[in-house]
């Protein structure tokens, strides 16, 4: 679907700069949500991914202010974008996300000053992350307003399922509860190294792990498939 | 706070609160370039000299805010002093070295998002730390930097001759190494100094 629609647009726009410019669909979303995961996939963003991953909440907070610094610059970005001489263009992305980080950083110091202090210094850090600038580059600059904040949707989304897929592990582990309920009796022995630093390599070692063995299954199932067609055949 | 003394900041930084493997910082550069041991050297020399620049810088840039109260230009003030001098380093490994330049690739710009760099300029701040104090722990963060990521260039040398399952192969072996990399750093929490 994806080849047919390139090729419209390229048939019908001659100008070279909306070549790759591309139309709104169900894909523009899932795309950053699943395929293309930033962290399970891309392997972006990882050390917010690690450092704040102790519990369940913190992963929420700081998913969701990613994906909004995410929405508010890729919006900014791509409205911008006929104006940013190309020169200058890494340093003008990265003032535009350094002030939507200032105004996440003060929106939660008003709303929770514990989420402040849990997720400690890696708000200011939005700034750095690889995920944000690497949208805006890759995707922002090119495209028109309304896919970009799907898209940026889609990524963020996918950026907070991953923290959260971290998140709840490691909580489960560690504290033996998931979003501060207790889920176990108090003879449940904490796994304290799992929301220590090193639980987290490990947990997101795991997930990569997981992940490969279903794709290596997938890959030997359909050579398996190919080959029982091909000896019907 | 201002009274500690300065072997213990540094210790502090380069071991008990190793930004790699404690904080969580500079990940990226910890698993993109650790490949090879030679290109994990020079990778550290450049962060740990953007880092020394970087701090002075933003010892400066504290100063001068705080007098003018614009505390909340800080961020945007520190990532832009960042990006120049991650500027200025490369055009000196270009003229110096052209080989070193290509080996370290698209990772030397991408110091500007590494996000030790600015962790340290955000730290020394929130730690009020003076000019001296915050050039010892720049260095002491930075030499953290190049032990981790010269550890991990070991390691990932000798793990390239075995033979490993091919599930874990890639991303998921890296990042359990650096699990049991952390795992051994946090033997260092008992030289003392407090998380953070």
């Amino acid at each position: 679907m994806a080849e047919a629609s390139n090729q419209s647009t390229s048939t019908s726009s001659p100008a070279p700069l909306f070549d790759r410019e591309e139309p709104l669909t169900a894909d523009t979303f899932i795309r950053g949500l699943w395929e293309e995961n930033p962290v399970f996939v891309m392997m972006l963003g990882m050390c917010p991914a690690l450092a704040v991953t102790n519990s369940t909440i913190n992963a929420l907070g700081m998913g969701l202010s990613t994906t909004f610094v995410l929405i508010c610059s890729g919006a900014l970005v791509s409205w911008l974008r006929n104006w940013i001489p190309k020169q200058v263009r890494i340093a003008s992305y990265i003032v535009i996300i350094a002030t939507f980080v200032t105004v996440v950083d003060y929106l939660i110091q008003a709303i929770s000053l514990e989420l402040y202090a849990a997720l400690g210094a890696f708000i200011q850090l939005i700034v750095v992350n690889c995920i944000i600038l690497g949208r805006a580059e890759a995707y922002a600059s090119k495209q028109r307003l309304l896919p970009t904040i799907v898209n940026s949707l889609g990524t963020g989304l996918g950026f907070t399922l991953a923290l959260l897929s971290l998140g709840t592990v490691r909580e489960l582990l560690g504290n033996g509860s998931i979003l501060g309920v207790q889920l176990f009796s108090d003879n449940f022995q904490g796994w304290v190294i799992m929301i220590l630093p090193p639980g987290g390599f490990f947990v997101l070692g795991a997930w990569l792990l997981f992940f490969n063995w279903r794709r290596l299954r997938k890959e030997r199932r359909m050579t398996e498939q190919t080959g029982v067609i091909a000896n019907a055949v | 706070m201002p009274s500690e003394s300065l072997p213990l900041i540094f210790l502090n930084a380069a071991l008990v609160n190793n930004f790699v493997l404690a904080l969580f910082l500079g990940i990226c550069p910890f698993l993109g370039v650790s490949a090879k041991k030679e290109t994990a050297w020079n990778m550290g020399l450049a962060t740990l000299f953007v880092m020394l620049v970087s701090s002075a810088a933003a010892y400066g840039i504290n100063w001068l805010l705080t007098t003018l109260e614009l505390e909340f230009l800080r961020l945007i003030c520190y990532i832009a002093v960042i990006a120049s001098a991650v500027q200025l380093v490369e055009m000196f490994i270009k003229k110096t070295s052209p080989t070193l330049f290509r080996s370290l690739g698209i990772f030397l710009p991408l110091i500007t998002t590494n996000c030790a760099v600015l962790g340290l300029a955000l730290f020394q701040t929130s730690k009020e730390y003076d000019l001296v104090q915050s050039f010892v722990y720049a260095v002491g963060v930075g030499a953290g930097f190049m032990l981790a990521l010269m550890l991990m260039a070991g390691l990932r040398e000798k793990l390239a001759l075995a033979r490993v399952p091919s599930v874990s192969q890639g991303a998921a072996l890296s990042l359990m190494l650096a699990g049991l990399l952390s795992l051994a750093f946090m033997g260092f929490a008992g030289l003392g100094g407090a998380h953070g």
